[in-house]
């Protein structure tokens, strides 16, 4: 029981630091959004389990569970508000080099 | 400490507030690190939740970075240093960090902690304290919140017409799709949140929370709601006179659960005197004091945000309160 | 010495950035945020008073002898939510200083006021 829940503890952390390094090292906003929405649900997810798995008691998992799915549900969905708000003000992707790239911008009018 | 020095140097206000929102956070898990459980969840909500949105608010209605210092502040600098050198020169005094027989330790807090299960049976001892024994200093506390809550009022009042809303509603409802993933997601929510704030405010008793923190999450699924579907539905849904009303029936409760003990031949706020068995009389009042606490710190905060959000100086404001 | 003190001195040093900040900074919204920072360096420094060292949460469960001290709890409770209502009455004349003013920064209100 302690080695998977240090396992899933452990895996949480890394992810978490590495969605950490992808906000330094990512060119462009939406980049580094993108790389904190996945690797922070997912870590958030193997914290949770593993905090689960460490001290097994029946109305403790329930909250965790509850606090899991919910979790679930608003992190991607915050993620998604923060790119919406960057394109509402115009904010504009940088999509590669390439000489006939196009603009992309919102459907503002 | 880095992200105050971080204040103190960024011009731009919004990173200036979201900075302010992550000091709170580091200071709520201090404060779980030093065993102040409920302190911490009401920093949590209060100082990290609440207060960063208050400011963005504010902030968004007037200037969005600060001017340069034109001057340079040596003086200041000054009477900061002379203050800070002569507070250390106090603290030289003190007792450590965590010792165990500190003053502040002997004379009133182990009554407290010896004596809360026979007296109030309640196992969380700070929500004893805070409605039991010191439920005088609470009830001025709800006060202040009203008043405060007033103030906001007096200051920002908004003169609501009519025909505002059907301008916004047909903007809302072409805004429909594009906010259709916020929407959807929020009506899932905003239920859960509600459950939630009931469970901390019923909980109190054996867990931390209590009344102030429940009326904040409740708020906050308000806000949750108004944010993202516009100001006139909010309004429609949750009428400004409604909960003018109810912010006042939360202090009236408390003040009422006083009288009731007074009019039964006890002292004010004594619990004893609601029911035939003492502790179970305790149990009575602080449910309903916790209830009065929450009830009004919940319409307070709505009615703060409320003043705040639909505040236009003049119609060029108009397209600001979809969000 | 120095450890057992160390946690007053850090209250002291952000006591003193917020009140750095509430003096020397011409901005309106930017002195709120500096007192708010003041608030909280009180709130840690009660905080830091209440612990025992080996307690726990004052939450009674079995099993547990010694409890930290709840009363600057309570206190520290009180003190925050009456801070986050003064910081919303000082907001809130921040907003009606802009809309009589047009301005939010000090010298140029007082400039405005001294014109009249």
């Amino acid at each position: 029981m302690n080695i998977s829940s240090a396992l899933f503890l452990l895996i949480g952390s890394f992810l978490c630091v590495s969605g950490g390094v992808g906000i330094l090292r990512f060119p462009d906003f939406y980049t580094r959004m993108h790389a904190v929405g996945v690797t922070e649900t997912l870590a958030t997810a193997m914290i949770l389990i593993g905090l689960m798995l460490h001290n097994p008691d029946f109305l403790v998992d329930i909250k965790l569970m509850i606090i899991l799915v919910m979790t679930l549900f608003i992190s991607p969905t915050a993620s998604h508000a923060l790119a919406k708000a960057a394109m509402h003000n115009d904010l504009a992707p940088v999509l590669g080099n390439k000489p006939d790239a196009k603009k992309v911008t919102s459907s503002n009018p | 400490m880095a992200a105050a020095i971080f204040i103190v140097k960024m011009k731009d206000l919004i990173a200036v507030t979201m900075m302010l929102g992550i000091y709170g956070l580091l200071s709520a898990s201090f404060f779980v690190a030093m065993d102040a459980v409920d302190v911490a969840f009401t920093e949590a909500s209060v100082g990290a939740g609440i207060s960063t949105l208050l400011m963005l608010v504010a902030v968004t209605m007037t200037a969005r970075t600060e001017h340069p210092v034109r001057h340079k502040p040596l003086l200041a600098l000054a009477v900061v240093f002379v203050t800070g050198s002569l507070l250390i020169y106090g603290t030289l005094d003190m007792p450590y960090f965590g010792s165990a027989d500190a003053p502040i330790h002997q004379h009133v807090a182990p009554r407290y902690i010896n004596d809360s299960m026979q007296e109030v049976g309640v196992p969380n001892i700070v929500t004893s304290v805070l409605a039991s024994y010191r439920a005088f200093d609470t009830l001025g506390e709800v006060v202040v919140i009203f008043t405060a809550g007033m103030g906001v009022l007096a200051l920002l009042l908004v003169v609501h017409r009519r025909e505002d809303d059907e301008k916004i509603d047909s903007l809302n409802k072409s805004m429909h799709e594009k906010y259709l993933v916020l929407r959807i997601v929020a009506k899932m929510l905003i239920p859960f949140i509600m459950l939630f704030a009931f469970y901390v405010q019923f909980h109190g008793d054996f867990g931390p929370g209590g009344g102030f923190q429940a009326g904040v999450i409740f708020a906050s699924a308000i806000f949750l709601y108004t944010m993202l579907f516009g100001m006139s539905t909010a309004r429609r849904v949750i009428n400004q006179s409604f909960i003018q009303l109810l912010a006042a029936t939360g202090v009236l409760l408390y003040g009422s659960v006083g009288v009731v003990s007074l009019l039964n031949g006890k002292e004010f706020l004594d619990y004893s005197a609601l029911s035939a068995d003492p502790v179970s009389g305790q149990h009575l009042g602080i449910l309903l004091i916790e209830l009065g606490v929450g009830i009004t710190v919940a319409s307070v905060m709505v009615i703060i945000f409320f003043n705040f959000a639909g505040h236009t100086k003049s119609p060029q404001n108009k397209e600001n309160k979809d969000f | 010495m120095f450890l057992g003190l160390f946690n007053y001195w850090i209250v002291i040093v952000l006591m003193m950035i917020g009140f750095y900040i509430v003096i020397a900074h011409g901005n309106l919204i930017k002195k709120i945020v500096g007192l708010s920072i003041f608030q909280t360096s009180v709130f840690i420094f009660y905080i830091s008073i209440a612990k025992v060292d080996g307690g726990t949460a004052p939450i009674l469960t079995e099993g547990v002898e010694i409890y930290s001290n709840p009363l600057p709890h309570v206190l520290i409770l009180t003190a925050i939510v009456v801070g986050i209502a003064t910081t919303a009455l000082g907001l809130a004349l921040v907003v009606r200083i802009k809309d009589a003013y047009g301005s939010i920064e000090e010298e140029e209100i007082q400039k405005k006021d001294n014109l009249d």
